[in-house]
């Protein structure tokens, strides 16, 4: 039967209530200013000129007709591509308090149409998935009351220091002392560590801005924070400022950047932090980095040595390597030896049944720094829906049972174990990070959590914003459009990362003194550690309490 | 709360001095356990050649009892001296106690070609059997120490009445150095392992307080996989563990052993003549920090005596004495009732930084700082 055109609905048709957010506009309110659809980063909305029909009736003449009046209002698309994403930029623009998006209680269609032109979902953002998680639920219980030794947190000296690279045995070290042998590097930092988010994925001045924050922490607060730079490369001003020491330069499968960064090696002026070679990341696992076309501006291109506006996405492995353990013999060797042995070298592995694996070639590798394993719910800036949603393992058991296994061999202290992965997904960084210290982690890495707290990003595991991919970011932290990241005060991203910083110190100590520890990191305190979750507890080795 | 009082004199004194010396400190302490550790042995009824070794412990049953006598008459150890206890059981809280022992044998004929290394461990190992086939045998045979010139008591109860009621106060032991500890067990179960003064190869220590490090701690020991590290039943037996690690193990001198557990400051390591060395050896024993808050007493094979305090200081300890003769104790009131004719204006109260010494020959105290250079040349 052939369709009926008259009426204009098709498969893909949607209305207001199938879309995610829906648009309240008040119209007594509007002014007619404009703002808010020239913010919309989406272009959800739009001016519209409308008109409506007036009946008329004179009933003396007995005739009756019609007028017209033409208004102008605000209204929504409702096509895939305009859909809103509820990043409320409208509502922060508009002067009159006339517009705002308010999330779809209802079950929405466009679950279904994320698929047009044959193209699955791609965003940015985390797993979609809300709620308290693991992380949230442990409790630190193991209160120091026998033998009153509680600790001040604001008045006692607290050592919140870790220790990044590899550590050798005490009776090796003695040797090595004795015949002047090679002492690996360590670094001694904060345990909290921005991660890894390229030059690239975030924008010139939100990296402007953490860096500024980094280095306030180091040299004002004392906080020895370290940033990782993530896969495509550091300003070249910075690879040769003495602010390299609190960078950790990523190399990714792409190994975008590294064209600068070996060029600038004879003109640093100090080793940065340590070196991370990225195998996996634990929001897309078995994805290389997916830098679009959109993100790739003439900054991008020139420091990653490739044309401008072209796809980057990188291959999931890297390619020159046969396996993991010819990746532990060449790499990580190579690596250190082209920082003269001075820098640790790490690689970071997507969590996987397959970690121990990882970790016991890299045990018996004596160049390898550490280990930093990412979690599903890690954060990324672009990846497909399904691998975020659906692909990789949960942090906190599979950082136990590597550290367990370390634990056996009596290897705990040599391979520094990095977790990250959804720390502070629910604001409670913190916590979370010191949970995954006492079961076994040297430090945790957190991304997300830095762009949230400390740029003001919008995105949530509720699919609200997570436009990152795409370069539209209406925060301007992970667009390269200079309309877009000029809205980002780099001093102000500055102030907040020390902020942050300085809160997450404070509640460490607040998590310390009651357990009456200060003068080390309770790396594997997991005697402290008790969950009202009698399966989470036997798997993770802790108290289950209720 | 724990009670810890050490004496050590020239002149060999009978434990029961320093059992009524816990009396003083009685305050606040609940009474629960006592632990001894006599070095420096004399028998009244036994010329005893230090270089034997002591096995103490205690059968629980008079099966306990055979298969003890037969291990160690497989492993070729000869029976020189059997100390019988003039035991008053009524006195004693638990009814299980078949026989209170503490022995002296000859060392096997075949040890002679031993090292000194191996002869060593064997004692530990035959040690670790005894208990080992007491665990297996529902406890019934518990192995504190077998060490020469070494004898260890425990029991459960309080110190005085566990003194009476081995007739400690015969003055048929006496010793040059004893250590003793009231107190069971602080965070854990009752069990008789559990008690200080903990012992391995020669090395006892005793502390107050809690250690809050425990499990990181436990766990790194564990993972060394040496025979003697185990048991763990008390959070403090790691203290002797670690001194054992760095004395036999590393073979550094013992200042490095608060170098170990409470690490200089960053600043201060900065400023330290070995500061990159102190560095490095922090960073490698990084889980055997402790944490506190303990003070931890301690005694060696040559009967030097030691006292260190965690990096906080928040347990008391007190040292005190006269040429010939010094006492150690958590509470000033203990150094005095051991020690009565010293002056008390000596006394002294470590700081954080600080390793008190009393060396064998007991002339006077050293009190080193860990700011101090570090004693090892090759570091330099």
């Amino acid at each position: 039967m052939v369709s009926a055109r008259s009426v204009s609905v098709g498969p893909s048709s949607l209305s207001y209530t199938d879309l995610p957010w829906i648009i309240q506009h008040r119209e007594d309110r509007c002014t007619l200013c404009g703002h808010c659809t020239a913010v919309c980063p989406k272009e959800a909305i739009y001016l519209a000129y409308r008109r409506q029909r007036m009946p008329k009736l004179d009933v003396l003449k007995k005739s009756r007709g019609n007028e017209y009046r033409t208004f102008v209002g605000i209204r929504q698309k409702t096509n895939m591509a305009n859909a809103c994403i509820g990043c409320s930029m409208c509502s922060m623009v508009c002067p009159n308090e006339a517009i705002m998006p308010v999330p779809n209680t209802n079950e929405h269609r466009t679950l279904f149409f994320h698929n047009q032109k044959g193209q699955p979902q791609t965003r940015g953002g985390r797993r979609n998935v809300s709620g308290p998680n693991l992380l949230d639920r442990i409790m630190f219980n193991r209160i120091s009351m026998l033998t009153d030794p509680a600790l001040d947190a604001g008045r006692h000296e607290f050592n919140l220091t870790t220790t990044l690279g590899r550590t050798l045995a005490p009776e090796e070290f003695l040797k090595r002392q004795r015949e002047g042998g090679w002492i690996p590097p360590t670094r001694e930092i904060f345990p909290f560590v921005i991660g890894s988010m390229s030059f690239g994925a975030l924008s010139p001045n939100m990296w402007l801005g953490l860096l500024q924050g980094v280095a306030y922490c180091n040299e004002v607060l004392g906080i020895p924070v370290v940033m990782c730079t993530g896969e495509g490369g550091c300003p070249p001003w910075v690879l040769k400022s003495p602010y390299l020491k609190y960078i950790v330069l990523q190399i990714a499968s792409g190994y975008f950047g590294w064209d600068e960064i070996i060029r600038a090696i004879p003109e640093m002026q100090c080793d940065p932090a340590a070196i991370e070679i990225k195998y996996g990341q634990g929001a897309k696992p078995g994805d290389g980095g997916l830098l679009m076309w959109f993100k790739v501006s003439k900054l991008i291109a020139r420091l990653r040595g490739v044309p401008e506006g072209v796809d980057l996405p990188s291959p999931p492995v890297h390619q020159t390597l046969y396996s993991i353990e010819e990746s532990v013999m060449k790499m990580i060797q190579t690596m250190s030896t082209a920082f003269g042995h001075k820098v640790p070298v790490y690689p970071k592995i997507s969590a996987s049944t397959s970690a121990k694996s990882v970790l016991n070639n890299l045990v018996r590798n004596p160049y390898a720094g550490g280990l930093l394993i990412d979690g599903i719910d890690g954060g990324t800036g672009a990846a497909y829906n399904v691998s975020m949603d659906a692909t990789g393992h949960p942090i906190a058991s599979n950082v136990r049972e590597c550290y367990l296994d370390l634990v056996a061999q009596g290897k705990q202290n040599e391979i520094p174990i990095f977790a990250a992965g959804g720390i502070g997904k629910n604001g409670n960084v913190t916590q979370n990070g010191m949970a995954l210290i006492m079961l076994g982690a040297s430090g945790v890495h957190i991304g997300k959590y830095i762009m949230q707290s400390v740029a003001g990003c919008l995105g949530n595991e509720k699919s609200r914003c997570n436009v990152c991919n795409v370069g539209i970011c209406p925060k301007g932290i992970t667009s390269q459009n200079p309309k877009l990241y000029r809205r980002l005060d780099p001093d102000l991203v500055a102030e907040r990362v020390s902020e942050v910083f300085m809160s997450i110190s404070t509640e460490a100590k607040k998590i310390m003194a009651p357990l009456g520890r200060s003068q080390s990191l309770p790396v594997g305190m997991s005697d402290a550690l008790g969950i009202s979750d009698k399966d989470a507890a036997d798997r993770l080795g802790i108290k289950y309490v209720c | 709360m724990c009670r810890l009082a050490l004496k050590t004199a020239i002149e060999p004194f009978s434990p029961y001095e320093v059992l009524t010396a816990m009396e003083a400190m009685q305050e606040g302490y609940d009474g629960s356990g006592l632990g001894l550790l006599l070095r420096g042995l004399n028998f009244d009824d036994f010329k005893y050649d230090s270089k034997n070794p002591v096995l103490s412990g205690i059968a629980h049953s008079e099966a306990a009892w055979q298969r003890l006598n037969s291990i160690m008459e497989q492993r070729g150890y000869e029976l020189q001296y059997d100390h019988k206890f003039e035991t008053i059981p009524s006195l004693v809280e638990a009814k299980d106690r078949y026989r209170y022992f503490l022995r002296v044998y000859k060392m096997p004929a075949a040890f002679a070609e031993k090292s000194t290394e191996e002869i060593e461990d064997e004692l530990m190992l035959t040690r670790l059997f005894l208990r080992a086939n007491g665990e297996e045998n529902g406890n019934d045979l518990t192995a504190f120490s077998f060490w020469p010139d070494v004898a260890t008591i425990k029991e459960v109860g309080w110190p005085l009445d566990i003194g009476n009621a081995l007739t400690l106060h015969d003055n048929r032991i006496t010793s040059r150095v004893c250590m003793a500890q009231g107190r069971q067990n602080t965070n854990y179960g009752i069990n008789l392992y559990a008690c200080h003064p903990f012992f391995i190869q020669g090395i006892a220590t005793m502390t107050n307080g809690e250690n809050t490090a425990f499990v990181p701690i436990r766990d790194w020991l564990l993972g060394k996989h040496y025979p003697g590290y185990m048991g763990y039943q008390s959070d403090s037996e790691v203290f002797a563990h670690i001194l054992h690690y760095t004395l036999k193990q590393l073979k550094l001198p013992l200042q490095a052993y608060k170098h170990i557990i409470t690490p200089l400051k960053n600043a201060e390591l900065d400023k330290h003549p070995q500061g990159v060395f102190l560095r490095g050896l922090r960073d490698v024993c990084r889980r055997l920090i402790i944490d506190g808050p303990n003070a931890v007493i301690g005694t060696l094979p040559d009967e030097t005596c030691l006292l260190v305090m965690d990096h906080k200081k928040m347990r008391p300890a007190t040292v005190g004495g006269r040429d010939g003769a010094w006492a150690i104790a958590s509470e000033m009131c203990g150094v005095a009732a051991m020690i009565p004719d010293r002056d008390p204006s000596l006394d002294f109260q470590p700081m954080r930084e600080h390793t008190i010494i009393v060396p064998p020959d007991r002339k006077e105290l050293t009190i080193w700082s860990q700011l101090d250079p570090y004693p090892l040349a090759q570091v330099a």
